[in-house]
């Protein structure tokens, strides 16, 4: 084979390869779901996705670090929380938790910036939903590969199942 | 001036007593010309009219439509209960203003409509004409709202909610267990705990149950 041939050749295989490049996507839109935003095109807006209920089982949620603030099991639907009240404490303040049989807010919460602590809830924690939050029933689009600090322990005491 | 009107006027007066005097001498006397088929009748017939006409001028005092044609209500609280459950919700039922309001029988009905005409006369004089008028209103006027909730057994709550039709395995945990210890115990009664889920709360600092 000639250089000269060669070089044509090559030329040729390079148009029919970028040739195939370019209509590859148009044929085959798989990797286009793989996209948090689906399979609509970037020029266009794709229908908002079904509200999903939220949790309501009143039920304790394992914290997934120690320092998270913990999430709220039930709905919050309509409560008030503003400088006239907090429809929050009415279940979860000191004095009313007899009745409640709701978790107290922590004592943390009657401290101020300093460290002081107060008679009653410091102003700076009154607004309750600024850490904690409600949960919907939805499937989280991005899979979480936390590990949480007791389970790293776990892997490296001697018993445990090193995975 | 006065002089030459007091001739007149004391005629009217006189006039006017006269004339009541006549009409007393014809209704006290029995009829000489009508039947008393007709009187019976005519009687019937009009009370007729006149009770259905009461009761229906009544009942166009007792809509969402009435009540929201003063501003202080429309601008105010009706904007409020807008975004509630009670506005609009899954099932489409609407409680309107008289539906929690107004008592549904007719007794205790006429005796908060006598009450409401003090908020004739407070929308007459601008009681709450304002926004900041109504704001620093606010307090007293829920605290009226509670007391007759409190003090009815929370009746216009119970006209749709009734602690008997009440399918706790339907509710949520925390509400069917606060139900079952204080609701169907009798040791609390709607209004209670629910406060504020119509419209905005005022400053609730001192009320039972809030910090």
């Amino acid at each position: 084979m000639k250089p000269r041939q060669r070089v044509v050749l090559l030329a040729l295989a390079a148009a029919g390869l970028s040739a195939l490049a370019t209509t590859l996507p148009a044929q085959n839109p798989t990797p286009v779901p793989l996209l948090l935003r689906g399979p609509t095109p970037l020029d266009q807006i794709a229908p908002a996705p079904r509200m999903t209920p939220m949790r309501n089982t009143s039920e304790k949620e394992v914290r997934n670090y120690p320092e998270q603030p913990p999430v709220i099991p039930h709905t919050i639907e309509g409560y008030q929380v503003d400088l006239n009240g907090n429809k929050c404490l009415s279940c979860h303040a000191r004095s009313r938790t007899g009745e409640s049989q709701a978790p107290m807010i922590s004592i943390t919460h009657f401290m101020d910036r300093d460290g002081q602590l107060l008679a009653t809830i410091s102003p700076r924690r009154f607004f309750c939903t600024a850490c904690h939050v409600p949960q919907h029933e939805a499937k989280a689009p991005v899979p979480n590969d936390f590990v949480d600090i007791d389970t790293l322990l776990a892997r490296s005491a001697p018993g445990g199942v090193r995975r | 001036m006065s002089t030459a009107e007091s001739p007149e006027r004391s005629s009217f007066w006189k006039r006017a007593y006269r004339f009541g005097w006549e009409l007393w001498e014809v209704l006290r006397r029995p009829s000489s010309v009508f039947s008393l088929g007709v009187l019976v009748l005519g009687g019937f017939v009009a009370g007729i009219i006149f009770w259905g006409g009461f009761n229906t001028a009544l009942e166009l005092t007792n809509t969402e439509q009435f009540c929201t044609s003063c501003h202080e209500m429309r601008t105010n609280v009706f904007e409020e209960l807008k975004s509630t459950v009670h506005f609009t919700n899954r099932s489409g039922v609407r409680a309107s203003c008289p539906d929690c309001h107004v008592p549904h029988d007719w007794t205790h009905k006429i005796a908060r409509k006598m009450q409401a005409s003090k908020e004739v006369w407070g929308h007459i004089f601008g009681t709450i004409s304002t926004r900041e008028k109504f704001l620093d209103h606010r307090l007293e006027l829920a605290m009226h709202e509670w007391a007759r909730l409190k003090a009815n057994d929370s009746l216009e709550c119970r006209n749709c909610h009734s602690a008997v039709s009440m399918d706790i395995t339907k509710q949520a945990p925390r509400a069917a267990d606060a139900h079952q210890r204080f609701l169907f115990t009798g040791q609390k009664t709607c209004i209670d705990c629910h406060k504020g889920i119509a419209h905005r709360l005022p400053d609730m600092r001192g009320v039972p149950g809030w910090q």
